[in-house]
């Protein structure tokens, strides 16, 4: 059956204020059975108070070849905001 | 007829319902349904020991919620015939589920108002649950009646089968006279539009029933009934009194 059935990517948000975030996937007819389905597979002990449902055929992936020049920015230690001395007037970052 | 019984006869209804969708685990069509499910039969098994133990409460006789789940035989169960029809399909079973929870729902929106304190808490707990089971199933009514051919098929031969117990849902029974249980057949007008509006879009209609089937509030009840208890009760007659 999950064969004819599409996948749909689940996303909680565990608190308000917080961002919705990935915990899997599921199979379900459309977007409505998908939002039951992921209440009761991914919700059942408080796990949040909202969800969204994607379906995983709408998400564009990265290349997993390009993983090099995507992600190993080498040595450039200048990217990270580490240079500068924050006064202590400005509290927290 | 006392509060007890009133209650014991709600309680039957969600143990056996309860029972009959457990069934389904590891046996359901997909796996989100397979946790769904069992989800629901959670939810009716957990209401059904509330009930139990108030009943034993009630009642003053020393028995708790296992004496009364586990140690009573068929004729002294009080379910309605729809909690204990076999499972058939994934059609029959939604649809029980969805006559029993259309029900429910504006039952326990009564009961919330109680005078009775316990009956109070219950309901707000299970109405919550079965408005959930009325969207699942709901949802489930429409995309299968208005599915394939098979499906269809199966949806409208469920109808068939259960329509012919729905009746029974309204008796007043033991909760007749009872003031801190709401009328039963004051839910008739809710369960109606709620049927019929997830009917409308599933392309169903509401049969007529010449002969409605009647008699799980006296203890008489259909063949199905025996073999689950039997299942059910097993290991508890098997070791009595054994914890966990």
């Amino acid at each position: 059956m999950s064969a004819e059935v599409p996948l749909w990517e689940v996303f909680i948000r565990p608190r308000n204020g917080l961002a919705h975030k990935h915990v899997g996937s599921l199979h379900a007819a459309d977007e409505v059975m998908a939002l039951n389905a992921a209440r009761d597979v991914y919700t059942r002990r408080g796990e949040g108070n909202s969800i969204w449902v994607v379906p995983s055929a709408s998400i564009s992936a990265s290349d997993p070849d390009q993983a090099g020049e995507n992600f190993e920015p080498g040595d450039k230690i200048y990217r990270h905001p580490t240079f500068y001395e924050i006064p202590d007037e400005v509290g927290h970052m | 007829m006392a509060l007890f019984d009133a209650v014991l006869e709600l309680a039957d209804d969600h143990l056996v319902l309860g029972h009959r969708l457990s069934e389904w685990c590891g046996h359901a069509p997909m796996l989100e349904e397979d946790l769904a499910l069992p989800n629901m039969a959670l939810d009716l098994i957990g209401t059904a020991r509330g009930l139990y133990t108030y009943a034993g409460a009630l009642e003053g006789a020393g028995r708790d919620e296992d004496d009364l789940a586990y140690l009573r035989g068929e004729r002294a169960y009080r379910n309605l015939l729809l909690c204990e029809r076999p499972n058939e399909d994934f059609a029959h079973t939604i649809l029980r589920q969805f006559y029993f929870a259309a029900f429910m729902v504006p039952y326990w929106s009564a009961a919330a108002r109680s005078e009775d304190e316990t009956v109070r808490g219950i309901a707000g707990k299970a109405g919550k649950e079965m408005a959930y089971h009325v969207r699942h199933c709901g949802e489930w009514v429409v995309r299968l009646g208005d599915g394939t051919e098979e499906s269809a098929r199966r949806m409208k031969d469920a109808v068939e089968a259960l329509h012919i117990y729905v009746g029974e849902m309204f008796e007043e029974a033991a909760s007749a006279g009872i003031a801190a249980l709401p009328s039963r057949a004051g839910m008739r007008g809710e369960w109606e539009a709620t049927v019929d509006h997830v009917f409308g879009l599933a392309g169903l209609s509401r049969p007529v029933v010449p002969h409605p089937q009647t008699g799980g509030r006296a203890g008489v009840h259909g063949e199905a009934l025996g073999h689950m208890l039997a299942e059910m009760q097993s290991v508890h007659r098997a070791h009595p009194g054994a914890t966990w």
